[in-house]
């Protein structure tokens, strides 16, 4: 009996069962995350070692002006659909277990949690770089746009050269 | 003879400081079918006056999405597209 169930086991689809995005206006709890994650059966059957974790923060001074506000936009469906492929990309480059990503959208104020990648593995070099990856890609492939609002009024953020560079060091 | 143009409808959506820019954040286009790339949409909407020649003439950067996909200017537009035009991505 043990064997057919691990026979069945090796049937089950890898990849995108196991992997999780979210786009949402709450806030998230990194402990309650990490621990699902820790404790989840996939973890379990593929030996997890390692989880490496980032938490992204609303700035409270951004190029010298103090932010009141940050307002999140973004294109449903494209959203979700992007940061899958993103951590499809992960999973064929690494070999991770799990991986999740948690990004809010709405109103926020300075030092809110805006974003959370999540990797799971066996060893943690492999956790390390895909959850860096995740994040270089998340900020120049995904559609979302950020409106920062200060004393002077309101602006939207421009792109940084230097988000595409940090990309373009893990191009093939 | 009069040559008979065919018309293809679209979707198209703005987003961010393009959005704002024309005020609203979705709209269908009855396009005309020789109009098959980003780029001939693009120009097409550039026509449409002042505020619209700003964003889509070339000199600020306009990414561009079909059926949720990013592509480049080159990409061919087909009937029933969801076409999405938005600046840079900023988010993370």
């Amino acid at each position: 009996m043990p064997e057919m169930r691990w026979r069945f086991f090796h049937l089950l689809p890898a990849g995108n069962d196991f992997m999780s995005v979210r786009v949402q206006t709450e806030d998230f709890d990194l402990s309650q995350e990490l621990t699902s994650m820790r404790l989840s059966g996939q973890s379990k059957k593929e030996g997890i070692g390692a989880i490496v974790s980032f938490v992204g923060l609303v700035r409270d001074i951004n190029d010298g002006d103090a932010i009141n506000l940050l307002t999140l936009e973004h294109y449903p469906v494209m959203t979700e659909k992007a940061l899958a492929a993103i951590e499809n990309e992960a999973k064929t480059r690494w070999d991770i277990i799990d991986t999740l990503i948690i990004h809010r959208v709405g109103t926020l104020k300075p030092l809110d949690q805006i974003v959370l990648v999540v990797v799971t593995s066996a060893h943690r070099g492999e956790a390390f770089s895909a959850c860096e990856f995740i994040m270089d890609y998340l900020k120049t492939s995904a559609p979302f746009w950020k409106k920062e609002t200060t004393n002077q009024g309101e602006h939207w953020v421009e792109a940084k050269p230097s988000d595409d560079a940090a990309k373009a060091r893990w191009q093939k | 003879m009069i040559s008979k143009i065919n018309y293809m409808n679209i979707k198209v959506l703005y987003f961010a400081r393009i959005k704002e820019a024309v005020n609203y954040s979705t709209e269908e286009i009855d396009l005309p079918s020789d109009i098959s790339t980003v780029t001939a949409l693009k120009n097409y909407l550039a026509q449409r006056g002042e505020t619209w020649g700003n964003i889509f003439n070339g000199k600020q950067i306009v990414r561009a999405a079909i059926n949720h996909q990013l592509v480049d200017d080159m990409a061919v537009i087909h009937a029933g597209d969801e076409v999405a035009f938005f600046p840079p991505v900023t988010g993370g």
